[in-house]
């Protein structure tokens, strides 16, 4: 339990220069630097989005090449109406939006499923104050290891630690 | 680098709060009993949204002929009250994806509320196009549906659909990005409750918060969504008022048909976004007792916002006259003297002292960091601008190519009631959103504490100077990609 983020970042760093497992790290905000310090890996998200734009752009592309050049071409002032080519400049506004809808959607759904952030789904903080200003690290560890990962703990300045 | 703070920047959060007393801060407005004021506005907000409630359902059972509209002016009140809400809906995601993007510290204090302000404004201006068709109950037929015309479909070449594509991926975007946000503030009223043992609150926010635990994959899982979101939000904001402004711009109508529209109305639109924010975040500042949150730094630094998108949208106001005088056409020629000099001139003067005018006064230093002085402004341009979307579609309108249609367009009870009416439920809903929900982004501002508290800044608690630190850190970090991990490493051990 730490009251400060920058204890907090050394003694992960330190845990994990004594490679001791660190199972998890609870945070009222977010900490920058300890993804990896912790050495989580990148997270992916970021090309999910792109996948789920590309796919939203040819959902709407393929809607309105069905709907405006195959199945019901509409005379709009002789204006040609049976290529698409001539007609994508003004489905440009639509193929944008269709692509930003679904990124962002996709995106966001993909996060709280992976990360199981739903609806329904209970907490899993150990201790009620990780949300309003102190930060957990949870380690599991065998007693070779307790006392080495007490005094890594106590050095970087722990406010608090708890076994259990 | 930005996680250099320049001695000359003032703290955005002051009277020396620790993360604990944001806390405390933010959960006030939820926890605690609203104050008066809270009620006093409440009451006004309630009865202004009822009587707007009786004329739409007045409207939707009577039809649009009881508006003020006739043959030659189609398109009066309701348009322009579309496109006021719909520029007001601009200035919440500008604020927390732009400027998220461009890292500036001082939109954390009011991403929230202007998110907020976003999505009940966007709510209001969707509500107009659908009243105007007359039958709101056909209003899916702008949906790409099959149905029994043999599948006749909507037409993707017109502006209209793209309105309507346009401003539902920006509602819904809008509501996931601001939703987003609040799950970590709201386990942070869950944990409270727990820990007070109120239950009923307990139960609400566990549901709301989709069990969220802060656990460190999750917040830098959380950090990617948000960044990427602002990255497809800023777009999204710029091509939505483009988009509206095409309704206008693709007509022939002269006074419409220019090719500015698109930039001239984002700009338009910001301007007149930034403006609500302000009457917004300084009322609440005083109803929720947020001063410390709220600072003149925040209201200087939308001033600033202001006082550029203001003096833009005056240079689109002259670029319009000297165009329509240039192109020689004597139709679009007569729309600007007609619009300056006829029936309307009031209501273009009115829009050019509010909106090019008025805002001027921000470059006097001691006016932009009062905050009566920013408040009594940022009102006048709210006028200004609806008088802006006014002059555009009424003046533009009721000369049209046949004098003998010619006509004046006089609103009615219902007409007004309407705009009284949406404004009494934006506020309303607002009200709302800040008793239930922490209208700070409490988690955000708690990061950027030790950069921006008052008590880090002036010397209080003198900060280390950690340089050497922060290189040998790095050293250590083999996995870290500097391109692309934007500035944030180093934010905290810097201190």
């Amino acid at each position: 339990m730490y009251d400060d983020d920058v204890k907090l970042l050394d003694g992960v760093k330190a845990l994990r220069a004594s490679e001791i497992h660190i199972v998890d790290v609870y945070s009222p905000y977010p900490v920058h630097g300890l993804d990896t310090a912790m050495g989580l890996p990148r997270t992916r998200l970021a090309i999910c989005a792109f996948i789920y734009a590309m796919t939203g752009l040819a959902a709407a592309a393929t809607m309105m090449w069905y709907m405006m050049i195959v199945d019901w071409p509409m005379n709009i002032g002789g204006k040609p109406s049976f290529s698409f080519i001539q007609n994508l400049p003004s489905f440009v506004p639509i193929l944008f939006e269709a692509s930003v809808f679904c990124a962002a959607h996709g995106i966001v759904i993909t996060f709280l499923l992976r990360s199981w952030v739903l609806p329904g789904v209970s907490n899993k903080n150990p201790d009620p104050r990780t949300t309003d200003d102190l930060h957990l690290l949870e380690l599991n560890l065998n007693d070779k290891e307790a006392s080495e990962a007490l005094k890594i703990l106590e050095n970087s300045g722990a406010k608090e630690i708890n076994e259990k | 680098m930005s996680n250099v703070v320049a001695e000359i920047r003032d703290p955005l959060i002051l009277g020396d709060r620790t993360i604990h007393d944001i806390t405390v801060d933010v959960a006030r407005s939820v926890e605690g009993k609203a104050n008066k004021w809270w009620f006093i506005v409440f009451a006004i907000a309630v009865s202004a949204a009822t009587w707007g409630v009786c004329c739409i359902l007045y409207t939707v059972g009577v039809g649009i002929g009881s508006w003020g509209v006739n043959k030659t002016v189609g398109w009066a009140w309701d348009i322009t009250n579309f496109v006021w809400w719909i520029g007001i809906g601009h200035a919440g995601t500008l604020i927390s994806a732009v400027l998220l993007l461009f890292r500036q510290r001082w939109r954390m204090a009011i991403n929230r509320s202007a998110e907020a302000m976003t999505i009940f404004a966007v709510m209001m201006a969707g509500l107009f196009p659908i009243l105007h068709m007359g039958r709101p109950w056909l209003a899916y037929f702008n949906l790409p549906l099959p149905n029994q015309l043999g599948s006749l479909w909507v037409n993707f070449n017109s502006p209209l659909v793209w309105d309507v594509f346009a401003i539902t991926t920006y509602l819904t975007v809008s509501i996931v990005f601001w939703y987003l946000g609040l799950i970590p503030d709201l386990a942070m009223i869950r944990d409270r409750a727990r820990v007070r043992g109120n239950a009923m609150y307990d139960k609400v926010y566990s549901l709301l918060s989709f069990g969220w635990s802060g656990r460190a994959r999750d917040w830098s899982r959380f950090e990617e969504v948000s960044l990427v979101l602002a990255g497809l939000a800023t777009p999204l904001v710029f091509s939505v008022h483009s988009i509206v402004s095409m309704d206008f711009a693709a007509g022939i109508v002269p006074g419409w048909h220019t090719t500015i529209f698109p930039p001239y109305f984002v700009l338009g639109a910001l301007f007149s976004g930034f403006a609500m924010v302000l009457t917004l975040t300084l009322t609440m500042r005083k109803v929720m007792n947020l001063e410390n949150y709220i600072t003149i730094r925040h209201v200087e630094s939308m001033n600033y916002i202001i006082i550029l998108t203001g003096s833009l949208v005056g240079t689109a106001y002259i670029t319009e006259l000297f165009m329509s005088w240039y192109s020689g056409v004597e139709y679009e020629q007569y729309a600007f003297i007609n619009r300056a000099t006829g029936p309307y001139w009031w209501a273009y003067m009115c829009m050019m002292t509010c909106n090019v005018v008025t805002p001027q006064l921000f470059w006097i230093k001691s006016i932009r960091n009062s905050f009566t002085a920013s408040f009594v402004i940022a009102f006048f341009v709210n006028i200004g601008m609806w008088f802006e979307r006014f002059v555009i579609i009424v003046t533009s309108l009721h000369r049209d190519y046949l004098p003998s249609s010619w006509t004046m367009f006089h609103p009615t009870f219902i007409d007004v009631g309407l705009f009284v009416g949406t404004i009494g439920i934006f506020f309303t809903l607002f009200l709302l959103f800040a008793r239930v929900f922490p209208v700070i982004a409490q988690a955000e501002t708690k990061s950027i504490l030790k950069l921006a508290g008052s008590q880090y800044m002036n010397g209080a608690a003198a900060p280390a100077p950690p340089k050497e630190d922060v290189v040998e850190e790095k050293e250590e970090e083999p996995t870290e990609d500097n391109a692309d991990d934007e500035s944030a490493e180093n934010d905290k051990e810097d201190e």
